[in-house]
């Protein structure tokens, strides 16, 4: 075998303190090595000319750069030996910049240490051998979880671009919690306003198929050829029959279940549209209230439903969808703070008299009351007594940044909507006093700071810097006892309404779902990306793409913004026919295998399957692991695992690693 | 028999012997026995753990030890700052390594195996075993304010029995004398504690905030878990009885409120040993005591 080394200076940064000239001599001497070579800047133009001459000269199969880290430039240089005709996998890197020069001081250690890592490589690509990527094709289809603005965003995008896209959304109808918000921080313009006409294009798209009061089931398969199971669950009402009259809604005689869309401030009928923008209009029968479905009786709704729309024997049903890419934008919920959840780490805050108290209120209620759509009309009034409150306390982080009873993490929207809500209530109520309790204001983006500032300057919002330690009820108004701590005195307000700003929480099904996807999440239950700066919108899961709440606390630019990417992360993968992935996967030996599937345990990616081994007769024999090549992503876990030593990963094997460590050895 | 060990501690033998006797009535009566630690030494309150954070664990430590060389296995501590001791150092000595690496000579045996409860748990469980099912006297129309205090339901990963912001075990337990818990706001507030003794004026003012909104709430009496509580709110009631106009609401132990519904005198429970007078709250009752029997 003939081998070159390259050894690189890297201008100073290898050159200082490794002596390259004489790696390079040194090298020469290793069995196998027919030219070694140093060179000021490898990664260069002629550096890459100098690797490729040399392996037309010496007709070399097999090349080593001594240099950066391969994640660096491994990339550039097996592109450059391709390029004559040498397969890429025969190109290793030793990495003598980030772990020898720029962590060693004394030239002449680091310079042998350098020779050393050299020899390492040399006997690795003494048995390397050609490898081929991967290949396989791509569904040029999208699947979109969560039919909030990510969701909608997402699937706008890569439907524009001319791909089909399924949206799956859990609930009755698209728009998520932006479409419950009554303004939008910074410019306070109309939440619904700006949203319902992107809801209505998704469902007038026809490259977008709506899948409504769904969920997704199971998912299987693989990057570019994943195939999910959705479960649509039982509208009870015909959605090609029925036309959105509303006839029904009006004349159901059950009225008294809770409005989720109005956060339970007001009631809803038990044939319902959510919300009058609802997309897709069309009722949904609630089958926990309905008379018909508690007594078998009433059937008012099918009385007046002149389409025949009404089908009380719909059952869930199983759509299985093919797609090559998924995105997650699935979102958030709010922390609930009345109970006290048991075996749960989170303690509640009891001393808030949220649940208790009718006046003290959660964010998204605060939403409701300020909205024109909401069940005031969008006149300020206290739940209790339809008053109009002259003095309201906001409350921020309740839950968030708050060990001891919440969640370490700051849920980041509060603030900013805190100071929304403080002013929305001044322009409203014009002699009525805010008062706002904080911890910090953090009110980083665009327009944000000087959005808080107009709050407290212009709508003059009272801010208190500190905690609330107590609220109750004294003769109609709320005692909230807190303390100042920047004059450092005890403040007590005698608030007629309290907004709580509290924490952002992930889904409560959201580790159900990460699961059935098989990606990772956090302690909080929300999905994690793979690089937190470098690659925010993809998880481990090459193919699965995370948009909006469902990855951190989020507010609407951030999610779009990441709806966005993730939408261009899909439509790079549907670039290309086919799909090429790396060979260095791990591959089983069927024949030692015994079928403990301890593999299929510790696999991340859940990339390891049964495989039943059949005689010539075709009687089954056993059953062994087989690694799914488009899922595998060559970590070596179950290579490591295995206890017959039956996994071996391509490019990495024992043999390989074994005479790395030998090469040491012989010193 | 329903047996227990009983750690009385030094309260429950001086300022708060009231305490001390209405349980050991209320026991006699429903035949529940109550089994002393031998030997009993200080809990480590206020001056241990205000001294030395080791001492304080090793004190209530060392009780729970002579109480499990007598074969206990459940002690009732009715004192608030007794109970939170103790399970302050069990709790001690299963987060703290360094509180197990210091007193692993001292420690011979699990003591943690040993359950440390409050009186609130007490009754819970003499409630649940069917023990305490019956009332010879209906407190019908006794409004009653349940006063918690801090120990009781603090700090909340240690004695984790009931919501520390919003308590309502002692309601549950006064609902068997047909008393009405009434709905107030100021059930955990602190009564000042030692500041009793240096700071009078301190623990005037807190508890006349608390006293004012019980009787804001029209309660006829407040009830206690605590002898700390049970003598700021009494004995410093006092100094409020001096403003004109003051009317005093009566502070007595849970333990004398459930003792009344048994049918046993004030006199027998030693709510005639407390500075405000309770007498003409519960004349109406007593009455019904003696047309009883």
């Amino acid at each position: 075998m003939k081998i070159g080394v390259f050894v690189c200076h890297c201008g100073e940064n290898i050159g200082k303190t490794v002596d390259c000239p004489r790696a390079a001599q040194e090298s020469a001497k290793i069995p196998g090595v027919v030219i070694s070579v140093d060179n000021k800047y490898t990664c260069s133009d002629p550096g890459q000319n100098m690797i490729k001459n040399a392996i037309k000269e010496y007709n070399l199969d097999g090349v080593v750069v001594a240099s950066c880290s391969p994640h660096m430039h491994e990339k550039t240089f097996r592109k450059a030996v391709a390029s004559v005709g040498m397969n890429p996998y025969m190109c290793e890197i030793a990495n003598i910049r980030e772990q020898c020069s720029w962590v060693h001081d004394d030239v002449e250690e680091a310079t042998k240490k350098a020779i050393d890592l050299i020899r390492i490589a040399v006997e690795k690509v003494k048995r390397n051998f050609a490898l081929t990527p991967i290949k396989v094709p791509v569904t040029k289809r999208a699947l979109v979880i969560g039919g909030g603005i990510s969701g909608i965003q997402s699937a706008l995008d890569i439907a524009n671009a001319g791909y089909e896209v399924v949206l799956v959304e859990k609930e009755p109808s698209i728009g998520g919690h932006m479409s419950q918000l009554s303004e939008t921080f910074p410019t306070l313009d109309c939440s619904q306003c700006i949203l319902t006409p992107r809801m209505v294009e998704v469902y007038q798209h026809p490259k977008i198929k709506l899948l409504t009061y769904s969920e997704v089931e199971k998912v299987e398969g693989f990057i570019g050829n994943f195939k999910v199971t959705i479960k649509k669950k039982p509208r009870y009402v015909d959605e090609t029959k029925c036309t959105g009259c509303g006839l029904c809604t009006q004349k159901c005689p059950i009225k008294k279940a809770p409005n989720e869309f109005e956060q339970g401030m007001i009631k809803r009928t038990a044939i319902y549209v959510p919300f009058p923008q609802a997309v897709p209009n069309i009722p949904v029968i609630d089958n926990t209230v309905c008379t018909y479905f508690r007594t078998g009786k009433c059937q008012m709704c099918v009385k007046v439903c002149g389409k025949e729309a009404i089908d009380f024997n719909q059952k869930e049903r199983f759509v299985v969808e093919e797609v090559g890419a998924i995105i997650v934008a699935t979102g958030y919920s709010l922390y609930k703070i009345d109970k006290k959840p048991k075996d749960s780490p989170i303690k509640g805050y009891g001393e808030y008299g949220y649940g208790m108290y009718p006046d003290v209120i959660d964010g998204l209620q605060f939403e409701r009351l300020a909205s024109a759509s909401g069940p005031t009309a969008g006149e300020i009034k206290r739940p209790s007594d339809k008053k109009e409150p002259k003095k309201v306390v906001f409350i921020q982080c309740v839950g968030s940044r708050d060990e001891s009873k919440g969640f370490s993490y700051c849920s980041k929207i509060c603030c900013m909507y805190t100071a929304k809500h403080a002013m929305l209530y001044k322009h409203k109520v014009h002699d009525g006093e805010a008062y706002v309790f904080y911890m910090d204001i953090r009110s980083g983006g665009k327009m944000y700071e000087e959005f808080v500032r107009r709050a407290i300057e212009e709508d003059d919002v009272k801010y208190i810097r500190g905690r609330v330690s107590r609220i109750y009820e004294d003769g109609g108004k709320y005692i909230v006892k807190g303390e100042d701590t920047i004059a450092g005195i005890p403040v007590e307000i005698d608030a007629d309404m309290v907004v709580l700003a509290t924490a952002i929480v992930a889904q409560n099904d959201s580790k159900k779902l990460a699961q059935t996807i098989g990606i990772p999440y956090d302690k909080y239950g929300f999905l994690n990306e793979v690089h937190p700066k470098l690659r925010p919108v993809e998880s481990s899961t090459a193919g699965v793409y995370l948009a909006g709440a469902c990855q951190a606390p989020r507010d609407i630019p951030e999610s779009v913004a990441m709806a966005s990417a993730a939408a261009s992360k899909a439509l790079v993968l549907f670039g290309s026919d086919m799909l090429e992935r790396e060979p260095t996967i791990a591959k089983v030996n069927e024949a030692t295998c015994a079928g403990c599937f301890y593999c299929q345990k510790v696999c991340a990616y859940n990339a390891i399957e049964k495989k039943e081994i059949k005689d010539r007769n075709g009687n089954f024999v056993k059953y062994v692991a087989y690694v799914n090549p488009g899922l595998c992503q060559g970590c070596g876990t179950c290579n490591a695992t295995c206890p017959s030593k039956s996994v071996e990963l391509i490019g990495y094997t024992d043999e390989q690693i074994f005479a790395e460590i030998n090469a040491l050895a012989i010193l | 028999m329903y047996t227990i060990g009983y750690y009385p501690g030094c309260s429950l033998t001086g300022s708060a012997k009231e305490f001390d006797k209405s349980l050991r009535k209320i026991c006699d009566l429903l035949g529940i026995k109550l089994v002393e630690i031998e030997d009993w030494n200080c809990c480590g309150a206020t001056s241990a753990h205000a001294t030395n954070h080791l001492l304080s664990v090793s004190l209530p430590l060392l009780n729970i030890k002579k109480a499990y060389k007598q074969g206990i296995t459940k002690i009732l501590a009715p004192c608030a700052a007794c109970y939170n001791r103790l399970v302050t150092a069990q709790y001690e000595l299963t987060k703290n390594n360094l509180v197990k690496r210091e007193l692993s000579e001292f420690l011979e045996n699990d003591y943690n195996s040993i359950k440390v409860i409050n009186i609130i748990e007490f009754f819970q469980e003499i409630i649940k075993e069917g023990i305490l099912d019956k009332k010879v006297v209906s407190l019908k129309g006794l409004k009653v304010a349940c006063y918690y205090g801090c120990l009781l339901l603090r700090p909340k990963e240690i004695v984790d029995f009931d919501d520390s912001e919003q308590p309502s075990s002692m309601e549950e337990i006064i609902k068997i004398t047909d008393a009405t818990p009434v709905d107030w706001n100021y059930k955990i507030e602190c009564c000042g504690a030692s500041h009793s003794i240096a700071h009078k004026d301190i623990v005037v003012d807190l508890i006349g905030k608390i006293l004012g909104d019980a009787q804001k709430h029209f309660a006829d009496i407040m009830v206690v878990a605590c002898p700390m509580c049970h003598s700021n709110l009494d004995m410093r009631q006092l100094e409020l009885r001096k403003n004109d106009g003051y009317k005093s609401i009566p502070i007595i132990y849970l333990t004398e409120l459930i003792g009344l519904s048994l049918g046993l005198s004030p006199e027998e429970l030693g709510i005639n040993l407390h500075f405000i007078e309770s007498r003409l709250v519960f004349e109406k009752y007593f009455s019904k005591v003696e047309v009883q029997l």
